[in-house]
């Protein structure tokens, strides 16, 4: 690893002062892709901010049907919450699947989705839900956030504070991990509620998430496993590499479709 | 540099470290704890792991600085008084281990484990939990065995206890 200077910050505004004053900083929540990637020397901040110690990026809350989550909140924090397995168990059994015991324990939805891993699992949930991220300067809606792989609608040193959704009717997330390194190979998040259905299909993209337009309406139309038979994903805009071509990942976003459908009930 | 001040298997200690030293660094060469072992660079197998205020997490992929002020317990903080932890115990007799090199973080991940789950924990639930403790030696089986025997143990004295 470079060097790099670290600071601990005790609230949002501390933490934007402080990245704004770093020559090339970056802000770091959990670390569990920040530091592997600084030791690799991939990254090489001249400082790190860390927000792990910051109360209010911490904590869920559940209003009326709107869930919302603090960016801080850790993924086995999410996977644990009595109120997230009740307003949305799919969300609780995607984050209770993320990496291993240890990197839930540190990792944030904030970095998960700041950081936008075209395999990553958030971002589908976030899509699929029609999640609003709320920064420290703005709202942004998740189908502008996502802008491709490894990147996101963030201005420079502009910090997530929390994710909110209106609870689905059904939902249901279904992922096909790598064996070695439990990132989805291809992850599907079905999501039904009064405004019809939305799919976000993480891992395959070539370009990161997206939504399965043509599955959406195939569902919305009847919402069983059966209608997305003639639902066709086109192996072009799928990833390949030494796991998988793109027709593999095309035809695994199928399956994991129609197993999320079903699971949804 | 910096001042880093923790406390380490009930001890209060401090060093001085710069601002890039990993958290296994730390407790390695400043603390001369070399019970916790680096098997990977890639944050995978669990070799690293300790309890940092009472969650085990890799100590390869923190900064010291991030656990400043931290409670922090490693496999030397397991036995006391010559006499070893159940989980330690349960290895031993089980026959957890050939070379040793994941055994640390093994068994505070499963130390962990046990906290949370009790005389509850059953085997499917071991397995998937194992999924960041990587064994090149045993097949995995006699460490689950060991594991279960733990928390029977464990959860049954808690029991006893109540
Ligand atoms: C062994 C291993 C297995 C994993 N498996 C999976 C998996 O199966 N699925 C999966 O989805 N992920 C997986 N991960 C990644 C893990 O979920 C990370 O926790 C997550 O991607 C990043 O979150 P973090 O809090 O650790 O962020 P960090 O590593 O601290 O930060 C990541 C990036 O986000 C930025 N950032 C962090 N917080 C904020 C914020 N509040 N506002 C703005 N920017 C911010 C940082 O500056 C940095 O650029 C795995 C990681 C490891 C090490
Ligand atoms: S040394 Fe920490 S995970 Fe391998
Ligand atoms: S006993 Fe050798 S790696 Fe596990």
């Amino acid at each position: 690893m470079y060097k790099t200077t670290y600071h601990r910050a005790s609230s949002v505004e501390e933490a934007a002062s402080l990245i704004s004053g770093a020559d090339d900083g970056k802000l770091l929540a959990g670390g569990q892709t920040l530091i592997p990637t600084m030791k690799q020397r991939l990254a090489a901040p001249s400082d790190v901010v860390d927000l792990r110690h910051i109360a209010d990026l911490k904590g869920i809350s559940v209003a009326g049907s709107t869930v919302t989550i603090g960016a801080g909140t850790t993924h086995a924090d999410v996977a644990n919450s009595a109120e997230v397995r009740s307003a949305c168990p799919a969300l609780a059994d995607l984050a209770s699947n993320i990496g291993d015991p240890h990197v839930r324990n540190m990792g944030t939805i904030g970095g998960s989705i700041a950081n936008n891993d075209p395999a990553a699992d958030y971002p589908a949930a976030m899509v699929a839900l029609n999640a609003t991220i709320h920064t420290n300067s703005r709202q942004i809606g998740a189908d502008d956030f996502f802008t491709g792989m490894f990147e996101t609608a963030l201005n420079d040193g502009e910090i997530i504070t929390a994710v909110s959704f209106d609870a689905p009717e059904k939902a249901a997330y279904q992922k096909f991990p790598n064996p070695a390194s439990r990132y989805a190979m291809a992850g599907v998040f079905v999501a039904k509620s009064g405004g019809g259905v939305r799919v976000g299909v993480t891992g395959a993209g070539s370009d990161g998430v997206f939504r399965a337009s043509n599955m959406e309406s195939a569902l919305s139309a009847s919402f069983s496993g059966g209608a997305l038979d003639g639902a066709s994903v086109d192996p072009s805009d799928m990833l390949s590499d030494l796991h998988g071509s793109s027709e593999y990942r095309a035809n695994l976003v199928k399956v994991m479709a129609k197993r999320a459908v079903e699971a949804a009930g | 540099m910096a001042s880093i001040s923790m406390t380490v298997n009930g001890r209060a200690v401090s060093g001085e470290a710069e601002d890039r030293t990993l958290l296994v660094e730390f407790l390695r060469n400043n603390l001369g704890l070399t019970g916790t072992h680096v098997g990977c660079d890639t944050s995978q197998c669990g070799a690293c792991v300790v309890h940092v205020d009472g969650d085990a997490v890799k100590s390869c992929t923190m900064l010291a600085a991030q656990a400043n002020g931290s409670d922090v317990k490693t496999i030397e903080g397991l036995a006391s008084g010559g006499e070893l932890h159940p989980v330690q115990k349960a290895f031993h007799e089980n026959h957890g281990l050939q070379c040793g090199f994941c055994t640390p973080g093994m068994i505070m991940a499963a130390t962990e484990m046990i906290n949370r789950h009790g005389a509850s924990l059953d085997e499917k639930t071991v397995r998937e939990e194992l999924e960041g403790n990587i064994c090149r030696c045993t097949g995995y089986h006699n460490i689950v065995k060991a594991i279960l025997a733990a928390a029977q143990e464990m959860g049954g004295a808690q029991q006893a206890a109540e």
